[in-house]
Parts: structure tokens; C-alpha cells; sequence
């Protein structure tokens, strides 16, 4: 039972769809377009447009006929329709398309970021009075890091650990330094020579009281013996003890008087004027340490900017480091927030950030030979999946604002200064063709 | 969302508080809807009663979020991507995490392709109670030969997890659409050179696509816009994503502004954006282990800055492990803390001599002193309590953590101190000290006060158990 449309219903029954009410239509059976009346003769482009347009209707009228469970083939009706200009396929007729619409694609920067974060040195070369033979400089940021607003004036910077006594480490970890394990000076050494650390951290956990108890005498000893090996920057780290720390770091900070090292740390539950004391007292910078609480890092600032006197350009933050898959969202989003809020205009969080990239060694992906759960899929040697873990716990980071990174594993290091300093654009590369990826062999 | 207060979402509401949407009040659902844990169709009238209808309408407009949603695939593993309205996960949440797509080849044997495909839909990472999963299959045309093609696609979609159909060239990707019908893969991809064909496919099976411009955000704007006026809903965009050098960098700008130009309100560019971290492969790394720790740190940064979705190639646990957890860690909802079941848990193979210690359900604190326990081989038991997921210091200080609720959760996990193990003795953390008098009251057991930080759990043990009489 063949109906047939002309033209100008199906234009109209095309009005129609465009408003979705179709009541009333009825399709039966198949669709023939008749186009009589239309005339012979005419110009063979125009023929070909409306063989194009009739192509367009012919497959929305299918689709439409489609919908009401007609069973018609796409592209079927064209073929009987006589102005159809040959060589014309539905496919190619575009019914929807025809010339790019042009775009400008254009967005404003942001406008709130009005603060600039403070910029703090660490180290003295002998133009500033110190033994050093190059300084670091962190933050001065306009923008969040990378980010196309303001240019980053100061690169991402790693310092790596050394410790004052043999400990244990991961394996993938340990295997890099058993051979200067039991020399601090030789260690930091390697770190620098080796593994191009810009800055060496020295923890003296050795004066833990319930590790060794070894006295603040003996860490200013190693200090010093960590200062004669390299001329890099360096941060003292204590034991963690909040009754020893505040000795043991006033010690450190007089033996290095002069280097502008960086002091770690002050925190909320220890004497931290003690330590800010000493280190102002001995051209030091501090470093702020609080747990994931933006709120504590705002009082800490405060205090050691207003009780203790510390110079906004001696001051560094840790607002501590969860490892990837141990809690890095809540790493990650503390230091967004610090750094939005910096850049807004709070005048207590614009410091430039520090963290401690090695606790991603205390997630178990990090070290642990195999999954513990036998459902879990293959976890891989674990030699591979240690060091990715500590990159992509400071890579996020680095993304979030962080300045500073306390990293271990050689790898590591490397991995993560070359990706920060790709996007921070000191990277030159080849240019790659990505146009054939599809094509690549891999 | 063009709103932001509940206020505005309420004048669209009946307001007449009926309570069906479980909401005592309609300013409490209007909230909900705000904070999108609730959506319209909760609301039983607005859906069903006719004079509501327009009301529905423009308050479903007023509340889409600004990036558009996009669906791949179908059924059980069908996934969404896109849905932002924030640029920082603290604004609000991120929603649908990056979508993980692994490559295969058309070129690929047999039986090589129907493992590789197999390792992709059955890869599993327990995490927080959940499994961490990849999410679908990417199968690149170096053939280009659409009959290749197909056979492959075939092969693929046996086994029902999301594809992207990759090729410029519209004759395999038709035959891909022919091969698996109602698969809705992602086309890969419309370019400035097939988009009329593309996009008629596009059209044609109804199937999400991708438009490409690498580097030319004017053209990746002009081909959505085109295709959006043609009807096109399903947009996804390629701007590109260069593996290394100041290419990597335009590549990062490139993804900020698009998200950034689409969250305040650029419509036209407004769609969910695919990264290629694949080409790490091409950046010149001769070495596998490098090429996939580059690849792995390509899809770090994109995780992070608004990659909806990506294609990747390494299958090594220690590319996919950290990429999945990344998406994970960002796509965590910063509103809800993340907590564990509440009960007793075992730690290495304890019994009758073994500490028993507990910890709040908060799961950064619960997997914390886990792993403290269990990577210095304390066998031990350990409870975690139920504190609503707050840490510990919090929760002590906040009441969520007394020791009623420490009682409770004991006898909840059925484990009896008397029997169960010969010491009659808990240990609390450091930062519970406060609870040891009550606790001794209430559990009529011998209480140790632990260390402040579960890291000098170890120590504490040597100097503290087994306890002395």
C-alpha cells in the first residue's frame, strides 16, 4: 500500500519533528518520493543540490519512518528519486553539514589570583655569607603551578634523605645506598654526584630516645660532616620527637649558623619557638609542619610569624604527604585549597610548600612482594612498582602546588624532575608527529 | 549548574513538603539537588503531575551541570564520563572519574587479542573495600582495512566492555558500527579533514564522538559547534596531548582552558576532553620500563587536570596500579570521608597471646595503622571502630569515639575479650588516652595507652607486650 509524499509534505512533516509532535502521522508500508513537477531540463547542479536535499529528507523521513516501526533501508527511497544527480551517495550528501561553522576559542584568566606567593631561599653562597655553591629558590608563584596565567618563576626542587645511622628501607630503595649507609657524608655525596639531588636532607633519627637516644652533640657532628661533603642546600630533619626535637634542632642550627639551611620542622605539638628562635638566631629557614588541617597550617604561620618572629621569607610549609591510595586525596586537595587561598589573598598561607615524597614507601603497592589478596590481579615485581608510586604521590602534589620534594628512590627523582620541568617548559624535545598514533607501532 | 543556592532550586519544587522524596521538607531536597547527592526524579510529583512539567524542564536545565555527560557503551560496564561543574575537587566533588582505555590493534593475532582484551575486563585492584577496575577496550585501525576492522571489533565485544573505535578513515569506522551494533562505542575520531562523513555516522548509529584538533582550539570549537547544531549531543574532545617537551606543555594549557572556558559558561566547547598518554610510546623512550613510567606519569597529569577519558598501552601492574588509584584519589567524593566497616579485623595470623588494639573506621587512619601493624609483622586484632569516618583525635574530641561506642563495637564484632584471647587486655591509640579510665570501667579489661603515631607501634610492643601481669 504505497503512499506517495511529495516534496513539500515531507518538508513540512520535518517542521514538525523539529517540535516533536507528530501526532497524527501515519506511515504505512513503503516510501516513495515523487518529485514530478519539479520539471526536466534544469540546470544539472541544481539537480545535484536537490538531489543532496532530497537525500537529506529521504534518510530523516526514513529515520522518522524507522520510529513509527517501519522497517525502511537507509538510502533506498533516494535511488528512485529522479533528480538525484549520479555519483551522489547518501553518505556523502551531509544532510546536516555543510561548511565548518567557524569558532574562536578564547578564555580569560583568573581574576581573583591576586596574591603573589612569597619567594624563600635556601642556602648561602659565599656572596650571601655562607659556604654553598648555589642557593635554591622556591615559590613566587602568581598562579597554580603550570597553570597559563602568570609565568612560574621558580622551578620544582628535590632534596633527597639521608639519615644518620643504617635503617631499614624497602628493598628497590635500599639496594641505591647500602654502600654509604653507615657514612651520612658519603651518602649525601652520592645524592648529589649520582642521583642530582638539588638539596640534601639530614635526619638525625639516631636521637630518637627510643631509637639510639644519641645526644644533640653527636648530630651537630653530622650536620657538619653533611655541610663538608656537598655544597648543595641543605634541610635537618630530627627524630620525630617532640621533647628531643626542639634540642637536637637548636643544636643543628647553631653548627650550620650562617648556611641558611632549612629547619625540619615547627609543629603545633612541640617548642617550636625553641626551634624558630634558632633558626632566625642562625640565618635558617623553617619549616611549618602541620597535619592535613589547613586551619593548623594558618596558626602555625601566625605563630611563628607573630610570636616568634620569623621573616616571611624564611618560612616553608608541610602540610603533610598521605601516600597515593593512603589517603593522597586528602594530601592532594590540603594543598589545593593552601594554595587557592594563598594566591586569593590570604596573607597566612602565600609560602611556598614542601613534602615528604618518601612516606609513598609506606604504601604497600610500594614495597610488598605481591597482593595479599589472592583476588586481586597480579601486582608485577615490585622493583617497578616502588619508585612510580613515590612519582605519582609528588606529581600530584606538584600539580597542587607543592614546591619542595623529600624524595628516596634515584628513579624517582628523576622521573619527577624531568615530568615537572616539561610542564614547567625548561624541556626541549623533538617535536613528535601524534597525528598517526593510531598508526604506531608499539 | 547555572545555580548554586537551594533557595533557587525551591521555587521549582511543589513546596509542599510531602516527604515522598524522603526529604522532610522540599528545602531539604532542594539542598540535595544542589550538592547533586539527590536529582529531580526523586521528586514523585514534579514527575508525574502534569502542571509541573515546565517547572521540571527548566529546573533539569538550570541544574545539568556545565560539562556534558557523555555514555560509552552498554549495560553493566557502560560508563559516563564528563559531568563537572567545579574546577577544584573542594568546590564540590568531581564526578565520573577518568575512564581507562587500553589499545588493541586490528592487526593483532588471534589469540593474542582475545588475552590482551581478557587482562583488560578482568583486571581487579581491591581498594577500600571496593575493586578498582579498567574500563574498556580502545582498538586502533593500523590496518585500515575496514573488513581487519571488523573482525576485530567482533572478537572485542564478545567479551562487553566499553570500545573506542579508533581510525580517520569512515569506511572502518562504519564497518566497526556494522560489526557491533547497539555496542554505542566512542567513534575516534572527526578531524577538520572526515567530519562530514564522521559526523554522519555519528548521527547515523546514535554513537557518542570524538572531534580532533591537535593544537587549534578554534577548530576543535568549530567542529563541536557544527556538530552540535547538526544535532550531535555525544561530543568528546581530542585537543591533542604531546608527549614531551614544550608539546606537552601547549598540551596541559590546552586541557585547562577548554575545562576552564566550559565551567564558566562556554557551552560550545563544554564536553568532557580524551587524553592520549599512548603517546609516550612515541616520544622516543627506547626502553618499555621508561616508556611506561612516562606513559604513567602522562596520565597522572591529565587524571588530575580534566582528562574524561584516555588511551593507554602499558598493561604492566606497575603502570596500571598507580593510574587507577589516581583517578580514584581524585574522584573521591571530599565530602564524605572515606570509612571502613566497622569490625574486627586480623592482622597477620594472631591468636590466644595476640594484642588486641582498636582504631576509628576513618579508612585513612584504619589502613594507616594496618599497614603498621602488618609491615612490622605484629600479629594482632584490630578494631575499628565506627566514628562516622572521623580520625582519631577529631573523633575523641567530637564525642564519636567514647568508650559506650568502643563497648558497642566490641560487642558488635562478636569478639570476646575474656575467651577469645588469654590477656584480657586492649590497647588504644595515644591520641584515646583520655578514654582509659572509662574503658577499664566498660570493658572490665587491663588498658594500655599506644603511642600518639601508629609508626611507633613497633617499639611499643617490644617494650610493652606481652603485658606484665
Amino acid at each position: 500500500m504505497a503512499k506517495k509524499v511529495k516534496l513539500s509534505e515531507m518538508t513540512d512533516m520535518f517542521k514538525d519533528m523539529e517540535i516533536l509532535s507528530l501526532e497524527g502521522v501515519t506511515i504505512e508500508g513503503d516510501i516513495e518520493l515523487d518529485l514530478s513537477g519539479l520539471g526536466g531540463g534544469f540546470d544539472p547542479m541544481l539537480a545535484a543540490l536537490l538531489g543532496q536535499e532530497n537525500a537529506i529528507l529521504a534518510q530523516h523521513f526514513a529515520r522518522l519512518a524507522n520510529m513509527f516501526g517501519v522497517p525502511v533501508g537507509i538510502g533506498a527511497p533516494v535511488a528512485g528519486a529522479p533528480g538525484a544527480a549520479p555519483g551522489i551517495s547518501p553518505a556523502l550528501a551531509a544532510p546536516k553539514f555543510k561548511d565548518l561553522i567557524p569558532a574562536k576559542f578564547d578564555v580569560a584568566n583568573i581574576a581573583e589570583w591576586t596574591n603573589q606567593i612569597q619567594e624563600v631561599p635556601i642556602g648561602n653562597t659565599s656572596a650571601d655569607g655562607g659556604s654553598r655553591g648555589k642557593r635554591v629558590l622556591l615559590g613566587g608563584e602568581k598562579a597554580l603551578p603550570f597553570f597559563p596565567d602568570a609565568p612560574m618563576p621558580n622551578r620544582n626542587q628535590v632534596t633527597i634523605d639521608v639519615f644518620d645511622m643504617r635503617l631499614g628501607l624497602a628493598k628497590a630503595v635500599k639496594e641505591n645506598y647500602d654502600d654509604v649507609m653507615d657514612n651520612p657524608g658519603e651518602w649525601a655525596k652520592k645524592n648529589v654526584e649520582k642521583f642530582n639531588a638539588d638539596m640534601i636532607t639530614i635526619h638525625l633519627i639516631s636521637t630518637d630516645p627510643l631509637i639510639k637516644d644519641t645526644s644533640p652533640k653527636d648530630a651537630a657532628k653530622t650536620v657538619e660532616e653533611v655541610l663538608q661533603a656537598v655544597d648543595v642546600p641543605i634541610a635537618i630533619g630530627g627524630s620525630g620527637n617532640p621533647q628531643k626535637d626542639p634540642e637536637v634542632l637548636a643544636k643543628a642550627a647553631e653548627v650550620a649558623e650562617g648556611e641558611r639551611c632549612l629547619i625540619a620542622s615547627a609543629s603545633l605539638n612541640l617548642d617550636y619557638a625553641k626551634i624558630a628562635e634558632a633558626a632566625v638566631k642562625y640565618d635558617h629557614d623553617i619549616l611549618s609542619w602541620t597535619q592535613l588541617d589547613m586551619n593548623a597550617q594558618k596558626e602555625l604561620n601566625r605563630k611563628l610569624m607573630k610570636q616568634c618572629n620569623v621573616p616571611r621569607d624564611r618560612i616553608i610549609m608541610d602540610p603533610t604527604t598521605a601516600a597515593l591510595g593512603y589517603g593522597l586525596d586528602y594530601a592532594y586537595t590540603n594543598m589545593e585549597r593552601i594554595r587557592l587561598a594563598a594566591l586569593m589573598g590570604d596573607e597566612e598561607l602565600t609560602f611556598p610548600m614542601s613534602s615528604g615524597t618518601t612516606n609513598a614507601w609506606g604504601a604497600r603497592e610500594s614495597w610488598m612482594v605481591s597482593s595479599p589478596l589472592k583476588e586481586d590481579s597480579d601486582w608485577g615485581p615490585r622493583e617497578y612498582r616502588g619508585p612510580i608510586w613515590e612519582i605519582i604521590t609528588g606529581l600530584s602534589l606538584a600539580i597542587a602546588g607543592n614546591d619542595l620534594f623529600m624524595m628516596m628512590h634515584p628513579t624517582s627523582v628523576a622521573v619527577l624532575k624531568h615530568i615537572t620541568q616539561t610542564l614547567f617548559g625548561s624541556i626541549e624535545a623533538e617535536p613528535v608527529d601524534i597525528s598517526n598514533w593510531i598508526g604506531a607501532e608499539v | 549548574m547555572k545555580i548554586n543556592s537551594p533557595l533557587e532550586a525551591y521555587k521549582y519544587l511543589p513546596q509542599t513538603n510531602c516527604g515522598e522524596c524522603g526529604e522532610a521538607t522540599c528545602m531539604a531536597f532542594a539542598s540535595k539537588l544542589i550538592d547533586r547527592s539527590g536529582k529531580t526524579t526523586d521528586c514523585l510529583p514534579l514527575i508525574k503531575e502534569k502542571k509541573f512539567a515546565k517547572k521540571l524542564a527548566e529546573l533539569d536545565r538550570l541544574l545539568a551541570p556545565e560539562i556534558r555527560e557523555v555514555v560509552i557503551g552498554v549495560g553493566d560496564r557502560a560508563v559516563k564520563i564528563g559531568g563537572d561543574d567545579v574546577l577544584y575537587r573542594h568546590k564540590l566533588t568531581f564526578f565520573n572519574k577518568t575512564k581507562m582505555f587500553f589499545d588493541v590493534t586490528d592487526t593483532m593475532e588471534d589469540a593474542a587479542l582475545v588475552d590482551r582484551v581478557k587482562s583488560i575486563a578482568n583486571f581487579k585492584k581491591f581498594y577500600v573495600g571496593r575493586n578498582l577496575l579498567i574500563d574498556g577496550v580502545a582498538i586502533r585501525s593500523v590496518s585500515n582495512d575496514p573488513a581487519k576492522f571488523s573482525a576485530a571489533v567482533k572478537k572485542v565485544s564478545e567479551v562487553g566492555i566499553p570500545m573506542i573505535f579508533c581510525s580517520f578513515n569512515p569506511a572502518v569506522l562504519k564497518a566497526g558500527l556494522e560489526a557491533a551494533k547497539d555496542a554505542n562505542p566512542l567513534l575516534y575520531a572527526a578531524n577538520k579533514d572526515n567530519w562530514k562523513e564522521v559526523g554522519e555516522l555519528a548521527l547515523e548509529y546514535n554513537v557518542p564522538v570524538v572531534v580532533s584538533a591537535i593544537n587549534d582550539l578554534d577548530t576543535l570549537k568549530s567542529l563541536t559547534k557544527t556538530f552540535s547544531d547538526a544535532g550531535i549531543k555525544n561530543i568528546v574532545l581530542d585537543p591533542g596531548t604531546y608527549p614531551s617537551g614544550k608539546g606537552m606543555k601547549d598540551s596541559f594549557t590546552n586541557f585547562l582552558k577548554i575545562r576552564r572556558a566550559g565551567i564558566m559558561g562556554d557551552t560550545e566547547i563544554a564536553y568532557p576532553i580524551l587524553a592520549l598518554p599512548f603517546t609516550a610510546w612515541m616520544s622516543g623512550i627506547s626502553d618499555p620500563v621508561s616508556a611506561s613510567y612516562w606513559e604513567t606519569a602522562m596520565a597522572a597529569v591529565f587524571t588530575i587536570r580534566y582528562g574524561d577519558v584516555m588511551i593507554l598501552h602499558s598493561l604492566e601492574p606497575y603502570a596500571t596500579l598507580p593510574e587507577v588509584h589516581l583517578a580514584e584519589t581524585i574522584y573521591t567524593d571530599p565530602r564524605t570521608p572515606v570509612a571502613v566497616d566497622s569490625k574486627m579485623y586480623k592482622v597477620g595470623t594472631p591468636d590466644e597471646n595476640s594484642p588486641v588494639l582498636f582504631t576509628t573506621n576513618f579508612a585513612l587512619t584504619y589502613y594507616t595503622v594496618e599497614s603498621d601493624l602488618s609491615s612490622n609483622g605484629i600479629n594482632c586484632y584490630l578494631l575499628a571502630v565506627n566514628t562516622d569516618g572521623i580520625g582519631v583525635e577529631a573523633a575523641v574530641a567530637g564525642g564519636q569515639l567514647t568508650a559506650d561506642k568502643v563497648k558497642d563495637a566490641f560487642e558488635k564484632s562478636g569478639f570476646d575479650l575474656k575467651t577469645d584471647v588469654n590477656h584480657n587486655t586492649v590497647i588504644t591509640p595515644g591520641l584515646a588516652a583520655r578514654l582509659q579510665g572509662d574503658l577499664e570501667d566498660k570493658l572490665g579489661a587491663k588498658v594500655l595507652v599506644g603511642p600518639m603515631d601508629s609508626g611507633r607501634l613497633p617499639g611499643f610492643m617490644e617494650k610493652n607486650w606481652p603485658p606484665k601481669k
